[in-house]
């Protein structure tokens, strides 16, 4: 009893210092940005001060503002997410499975990926105005790709020699789906969700600031017409944060998913 | 004759690859009887795995007749139990979990047949470890264990204990020697381990390579359990032995 206690202390010690080491860089930076700022060494005009840019970020928030705006953004990024996302798993899944489907969809599909993600920005919104079809479908665009070759990938890494196992112990073709493909492909398929937030996540903040009428993007291309720098920080601020939380979650998934996995963790 | 359950008549096995072709094996003949435990002994790459994927139904792609219980073998299935000489673990799941694969773990006669097996292995206290967890020889009697639950007519083991330590590979034999008195399950079982074809065989079938035939077929009358210190094992096994060298003088001839 003595012992474990003793030796857990001294390991979560090391571990809020490790936390705090990290911490240093982006304190100290804020510090100086914020020092500087004062002191008048940088130009508060390009760069206000964290101090400023907070109190911006306090104001946007009481007034419901921000909410409203996060609101918006945060709904098509989840509808265009789970159209793209969940058409880019459907299509891996068949293509992947299916050595016809494959022969006539694939070709097609690959040649539309080499197109640049944000090319068709322009042509979405000529044809669907500003209104938020154009924008679910870049997102949409964006999140589709990644998860479709990911998950076709990883059903076609399926490890022959646990097929023969799979055989000899008798799986009928869905079994082989859901007992072998699918956990293998697993680690695939979460490599492409990942990459699928990613891009769509940019198509989102293309989109808004592009053509838009609210969401976080139009309130920073709102703000930088009238020279409210700020106000663009503070929208940086929150794609910044968003986008960090989103892969955590993922990336917790991942931990808990793939907990059988034998990786280098560090 | 009537109720041989195996029987092979000119069996030959020609694989193609990019330009050049392999003879693995050539007009085998072997008639197995129902409830034989049969060793197949042999040098590396003579075959042996070849043939027993050949009457696992893995590979259809061969040449001569292969009948099981009478009938053409159109693929595996669980009537015939294989394992690998690697243990082929399903990575993502547990002890219990892949030994059950297919099966629902969670029905209480899935569970106690698993929770027997898991015990006859000794793997008690591992049944929610990963295949990463796992020595390769814990991780090999868990493939046993998986096998052994279908319950098989004709179980067939390719070098099944060659990653076993002295000790578990001793008791993995007299396992596999209670389950076939009680199940009377037909073995064919692949070792390249003399001692273990004559301890565990009552006819031990010898391989040649280049290719892969039949060099000769032992049978070992006696009763069980085997001492391996005994006289008259030692006699089979020196007879073993022997045909060995004939194969050794014969390929060094070349
Ligand atoms: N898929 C394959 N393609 C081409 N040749 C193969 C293939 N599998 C086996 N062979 C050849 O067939 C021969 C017999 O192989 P097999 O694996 O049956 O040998 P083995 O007796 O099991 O050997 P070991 O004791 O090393 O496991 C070898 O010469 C090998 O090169
Ligand atoms: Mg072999």
């Amino acid at each position: 009893m003595d012992g474990s206690s003793v030796e857990l202390s001294p390991r979560k010690n090391s571990k809020l210092v490790i936390y705090l080491l990290g911490a240093v860089l982006p304190v100290g930076a804020l510090l100086l940005w914020q020092v500087f700022g004062q002191l008048g060494y940088i130009s508060t005009m390009l760069f206000p001060t964290p101090a400023t840019i907070f109190g911006a970020f306090i104001q946007l928030t009481t007034s419901g503002l921000l909410m409203e705006h996060f609101q918006i953004s945060v709904t098509r990024m989840v509808i265009g997410f789970l159209i793209g996302g969940g058409l880019g798993l459907l299509f891996g899944i068949v293509v992947g499975l299916s050595k016809p489907v494959e022969k006539a969809l694939d070709p097609t599909v690959q040649m539309i990926r080499m197109i640049p993600h944000l090319a068709v920005a322009p042509l979405f919104i000529l044809w669907l105005g500003i209104g938020e079809e154009s924008k679910v479908l870049l997102i949409a665009k964006g999140a589709f790709f990644p998860l479709y070759i990911n998950t076709y990938l990883g059903i076609r890494s399926v490890d022959n020699k646990l097929f023969e196992v799979a055989r000899t112990l008798g799986f009928n073709r869905w079994k082989l789906v859901r007992l072998l493909v699918i956990p293998s492909a697993v680690p695939n398929l979460l490599l492409g969700l990942r990459l699928s937030l990613g891009v769509s996540w940019v198509g989102l903040v293309v989109a808004e600031l592009m053509a838009a009428t609210s969401g976080i993007g139009y309130l920073m291309s709102d703000a930088r017409q009238f020279n409210n720098t700020p106000v663009v920080f503070v929208g940086i601020a929150i794609f910044a944060v968003v986008g960090v939380f989103t892969d955590t979650v993922v990336r917790l998934l991942e931990k808990w998913l793939l907990r059988w996995k034998d990786s280098y963790q560090g | 004759m009537s109720n041989s359950i195996v029987s092979i008549n000119q069996l030959s096995k020609t694989f193609h690859t990019n330009k050049d072709q392999v003879q693995a094996l050539r007009n085998i003949n072997l008639d197995i009887q129902e409830g034989e435990f049969i060793t197949v002994i042999g040098p590396s790459g003579c075959g042996k795995s070849t043939l027993l994927k050949i009457i696992a139904g893995l590979d259809l792609d061969y040449q001569g007749e292969f009948l099981l219980e009478g009938k053409n073998v159109k693929g595996p299935g669980i009537d015939k139990g294989y394992i690998f000489q690697e243990p082929r673990l399903f990575p993502w799941l547990n002890v219990e979990r892949n030994i059950a694969a297919d099966l629902n773990i969670r029905d209480p006669k899935v569970r106690e047949k698993v929770d027997e097996l898991i015990n006859l292995v000794k793997l008690t206290g591992f049944e929610k470890s990963y295949p990463r967890e796992l020595s390769g020889g814990m991780a090999q009697r868990v493939a046993i264990a998986r096998a052994l639950l279908r319950n098989p007519k004709v179980l067939l083991l390719d070098e099944p204990f060659g990653a076993l330590d002295a000790f578990t590979r001793a008791h993995m034999q007299e396992v596999l020697l209670d389950i076939w008195k009680k199940n009377k399950t037909t073995m064919i079982f692949v070792t390249h381990d003399i001692d273990e074809a004559v301890f565990l065989g009552n006819r031990i079938v010898i391989l040649k390579p280049r290719p892969g035939s039949i060099q000769d077929i032992v049978p070992v009358v006696l009763p069980i359990p085997r001492k391996k210190t005994s006289e008259s094992f030692q006699e089979i096994r020196l007879q073993v032995v022997n045909e060995f060298e004939k194969i050794e003088a014969l390929q060094s001839a070349f």
